[in-house]
């Protein structure tokens, strides 16, 4: 079809051959990613802490719950390269379990909590009126409930459930403050031009919602998602820390950190490498996604000539 | 004066005898903003004088430099900015100044009116501390009630009705023209002898500009001070400036008398600017001259002349040296062209430089061609309501109050009117195709009331939309090929066909194809509005809603996107519901004319009848406003000043929603007035439109009175 098409043959114009499909959207901003280092550097990072996560203790001895009785309270050495704690227990090995279930929280309670707010705040946003009365009443209610209290009248129920109850807690939980501000963009950018357009050209909501709105504020959603991983891990460590988060026999960064804490100036080794493997892979996740953000929104501050 | 003269223009000035001494003096001026990516140099050796009470018109395109150069006049650049050359106030080195004596001149001596008067004016105090600040800043003697009351007496000379009152007011409460009137008040308070104005009436409706062009020259003429008007608006300054000066790509380019600058532009660039703008005086009778091209990026400049690349008779050498601005055999004009000898003995006329393209055929209206739109009573009232938890209504916005309009296929109706005056309410309606409160809307035969969501759905085909303002109306985040191929997705085209589509369309709107995956921001104005038609276009619809489609575009763009249009139009038999503020803008392109005042149209009829022999008071206003990039036409012109604001649309106004500013109705005598209060007029023929006002009968009573003045009846 495309060679019934007049194609310019004006001999002193550069003449560009017509490719038969314009690139894609998301060709486009990974062909953008591609050329940002910032992208690189945590990538690698991230996937050398994901490797970490996966396979750290195919090659080490111990397990997280052996306990090796003649090094109890051991500095890092070569049998036990991130020392032992009291009982003889192998930190590597700890770090490695640990990194493995904070990774899978994390990063599914942050982005989870972020997606919430998007639907629920755009929702709210774009069609306004009793919609929007009435979920911003719900998010008042849900902020104003202490959900630390709630989950400790839920810690019983929650001991008897696996993590994954942790995650959805998380992600229950996290999204409302980011709601409000995707709710405030939305009424925004509802007004602009091209969302009218859109309507006039009779594009349907949900595709408005999913094509103009929620892209528009993709920047922020990306930053809190990474936040947000970083604040489920912080908070699964705090809930851990009284014995409200993850369970023994599991260990996450969070527990090893709560029991490490005591002992960071006697003992460092016990706190120094999970709280180091938690600072670098947070560090990782957000150089990834500041190139992401820049690489999405054409007119963020990279982008812009 | 303490340098030499390097140029020899304007020494001496038509209305300033030729000994007196420059009160501003601009050598060398140049500006240059660091930038990690390049040096942006905005302002290239910028050389001017004002005389004592001259007023000075510096015109150029957005990012010709030319509010850049007045900021480093008023100190008001970024300290990041480097600034060279020398700028002398009255003998005095401006640049060599610091803070303090700065401030004392600001304000003073030098005082400056600004585009947006809503930031220039501090939301947290009333207009009459502003004004009083700014008299107390400088004569620390002036009492404060001394001070109170030359703010009242001020606001009173720039025609700010009730000021007593006023004074206590916050800019909060005040219109957009009356803020611009206290922003002069400010400016004149302490008898200046130089007010630099930066596009002061830009973001004001023509009828507003008017009045305020007005104020600034009573300015003048009580203060006697020099005026700089900086704008983009050539009939601005051909209707006020004494002189005028021409800016491009950082530079100035020509300068001269108005009249003679006009008359016989010397440097291409401004016989272009002057042949691209829509005149009330010309349009619909000629095509305009499109000025190909945009303006050189500042921050790595091509040798040579700065406009070379879109100079129709560009040689080599303008490619190579960058000409001067240097005086070619007529004493005062200066022009910065190689070829301006030629130009200016008469070997190259304006019309060789740039031909006038080819006059389209006469096009044969058909009065009987099927009703694309018909909009019948058409209504939408607001409920006006107050009250956080228990919302009660207070009052009623009557956006659209009862308009009829009709288009036929494969023509134009232009919808004119100010901000605020419902246009957009009613596109509004129209492009929302759902029964409107009251009225009916019926599309190509089918009243949009009676369809279903899927016929609505199809129908949407058929009507597509331009938005004003390009950038706003495209998503930043798509490439322009997904952006032109959106409406083909919701009628469910397949992907391949949807390529071919877009491609085609890029090439109608006069884009290449091969960029179709570019984002918005990487294309200009112009550009970009061409992108929007080329999407409104993709569904091959019959009516196209056009809003503003050219406000928001820099001049020589603006007649590039009305050829476009019109080609349009002719070619794909489209029919445009074309609406605008721009009255010279309509006249281009539109066959019929709606004037539309506070939710009603006052006026309606063929263009031709319309603009001839308008037979409504506000339309006569109207035209009256718009500026003419043309000395003499706009000296000459009657005009007809409208008071006041235009009412909010909440207010109750019994009879003729006009009669409030209607400037005929100040001169009926007392027993018709009130037929204006009482009875509300309706729509009748007069002569050859259609006219909502009860006396346009005597709308020639208008011509023998520029101001209302009392009747003699």
């Amino acid at each position: 079809m495309a060679t019934d098409l007049p194609i310019s043959t004006t001999p002193d114009t550069e003449v560009v051959p017509r490719r038969s499909k314009p690139t894609s959207r998301l060709s486009l901003v990974w062909r953008r990613l591609r050329s940002t280092p910032r992208f690189w550097v945590g990538g690698i990072m991230l996937a050398f802490f994901v490797l970490f996560a996966l396979f750290g203790n195919t090659i080490n001895i111990y397990t997280p719950t052996d306990q090796d009785i003649y090094a109890l309270n051991k500095a890092p050495s070569a049998q036990h390269w991130f020392g032992t704690n009291t009982i003889g227990q192998d930190i590597y090995a700890q770090t490695v379990a640990g990194l493995q279930k904070s990774l899978l929280i994390g990063i599914i309670a942050g982005p989870a909590a972020s997606l919430l707010a998007a639907i629920i705040g755009s929702t709210a946003g774009y069609f306004g009126g009793r919609v929007e009365v009435v979920i911003v009443w719900f998010i008042n209610l849900l902020l104003v409930l202490p959900s630390f209290f709630i989950l400790v009248l839920l810690a019983p129920m929650l001991r008897q459930l696996s993590w994954m109850a942790i995650v959805v807690f998380l992600a229950l939980f996290g999204w409302m403050i980011m709601a409000q501000v995707v709710r405030n963009q939305t009424k925004a950018i509802k007004d602009r031009d091209f969302v009218k357009a859109a309507r006039y050209m009779g594009v349907s909501t949900p595709r408005i919602l999913s094509r103009h709105i929620i892209p528009n504020v993709a920047s922020i959603l990306i930053v809190d998602a990474t936040l947000g991983v970083v604040s489920a891990i912080l908070t699964e460590t705090s809930l851990s820390y009284f014995n409200l988060g993850i369970q023994k026999p599991d260990v996450s960064i969070g527990t090893l950190l709560a029991e490490g804490s005591g002992a960071a100036v006697t003992r460092p080794w016990l706190f120094v490498f999970p709280a180091g493997v938690l600072v670098l892979m947070l560090f990782a996740i957000s150089l990834m996604a500041d190139a992401l953000r820049d690489a999405i929104d054409p007119t963020s501050g990279a982008n812009r000539d | 004066m303490t340098e030499t003269l390097s140029t020899n223009q304007s020494s001496t000035n038509q209305s300033t005898p030729p000994a007196q001494a420059p009160i501003l003096e601009v050598r060398d001026l140049t500006v240059t903003f660091p930038n990690p990516k390049g040096d942006v140099t905005a302002v290239r050796g910028v050389n001017y004088e004002v005389m004592p009470g001259e007023f000075l018109g510096i015109v150029g395109e957005s990012g010709s430099g030319k509010s850049v150069s007045s900021m480093a006049v008023m100190g008001l650049l970024p300290s990041t900015a480097r600034i060279n050359g020398s700028i002398r106030y009255r003998g005095r080195s401006l640049l060599d100044m610091d803070d303090h004596e700065m401030s004392k001149l600001r304000g003073s001596e030098i005082a400056m009116v600004f585009q947006d008067p809503l930031s220039a004016l501090t939301p947290v105090y009333t207009i009459g501390e502003q004004i009083s600040e700014g008299l107390l800043l400088h004569d620390p003697q002036l009492s404060k009630d001394a001070a109170h009351s030359r703010a009242i007496e001020l606001l009173r000379v720039v025609g700010i009705p009730g000021p007593e009152r006023r004074v206590r007011a916050y800019p909060h409460e005040f219109s957009g023209g009356m803020r611009q009137r206290a922003m002069i008040a400010i400016a004149i308070a302490n008898d200046p002898d130089l007010i630099i104005a930066d596009e002061p009436t830009t973001a004001l409706d023509v009828t507003i500009q008017a009045q305020i062009l007005d104020v600034l020259q009573k300015a003048r003429e009580i203060t006697g001070a020099a005026i700089v008007l900086i704008t983009h608006d050539l009939g601005v300054v051909a209707g006020n400036a004494d002189r005028i000066a021409v800016m491009y790509a950082g530079r100035l380019v020509e300068t001269g008398p108005v009249d003679q600058v006009f008359a016989r532009p010397q440097m291409p660039y401004t016989t272009g600017l002057l042949r691209s703008v829509p005149n009330l005086a010309t349009a619909g009778t000629q095509r305009l001259v499109p000025l190909e091209g945009k303006p050189p990026s500042l921050s790595n400049m091509i040798p040579g002349c700065p406009f070379a690349p879109r100079c129709p008779i560009a040689l080599d050498i303008c490619h190579e040296v960058e000409p001067e601005l240097v005086s070619h055999g007529t004493p005062d004009v200066a022009a910065a062209c190689h070829r301006a000898d030629e130009i200016a003995s008469g070997h190259l006329t304006a019309g060789t430089i740039f031909p006038r393209p080819e006059p389209v055929e006469k096009r044969v209206k058909k009065e009987d061609a099927d009703r694309v739109l018909e909009v019948t009573g058409l209504q939408k009232h607001f409920p006006l309501l107050k009250g956080a938890v228990f919302k009660r209504q207070i009052g009623t916005v009557r956006a659209v109050d009862g308009i009829d309009l009709e288009i036929r296929e494969g023509q134009t109706l232009g919808l004119v009117g100010e901000s605020g005056c419902g246009k957009s309410t009613t596109i509004g309606e129209v492009l929302e195709m759902v029964a409107p409160q009251k009225g009916t809307i019926v599309i190509n035969g089918v009243d949009v009331s009676e369809l279903s969501k899927r016929d609505r759905l199809a129908m949407r085909k058929d009507v597509q939309v331009v938005f004003q303002d390009p950038m706003a109306a495209i998503d930043p985040r798509l490439p322009i090929g997904e952006v032109i191929a959106e409406p083909l997705t919701v009628h469910k085209v397949p992907a391949r066909q949807r390529n071919d589509t877009v491609a085609e369309m890029l090439e109608l709107v006069g884009l290449d194809a091969s960029m179709a995956d570019r984002y918005p921001h990487e294309f200009s104005g112009g550009q970009r509005q061409r992108i929007g038609i080329a999407r409104a276009l993709v569904t091959n619809p019959k009516l196209l809603v056009l809003d503003e489609p050219v406000s928001a575009l820099d001049v020589s763009v603006q007649a590039g996107v009305i050829n476009l249009l019109e080609d349009l139009r002719d070619s794909l038999g489209l029919s445009y519901l074309f609406v605008a503020h721009d009255l010279a803008v309509v006249r281009q392109i539109a066959d019929h004319v709606a004037v539309m005042y506070l939710g009603r149209i006052v006026e309606f009829g063929s263009s031709e009848d319309l603009y001839d022999n308008p037979q409504h008071p506000y339309t006569r206003a109207l035209m009256s406003a718009i500026p003419v990039p043309d000395p003499k036409v706009e000296r000459s012109r009657e005009r007809v000043l409208l008071s006041g604001d235009l009412p909010s649309p909440t207010d109750e106004i019994s009879g003729c929603s006009f009669r409030t500013r209607c400037p005929l109705f100040s001169l009926l005598p007392e027993s018709d007035q009130s037929r204006c209060t009482r009875d509300d007029p309706q729509p009748r023929q007069v002569e050859a439109t259609l006219v909502a006002c009860h006396f346009s009968e005597r709308i020639s009573e208008l011509e023998h009175s520029g101001r209302p003045r009392p009747t003699q009846h």
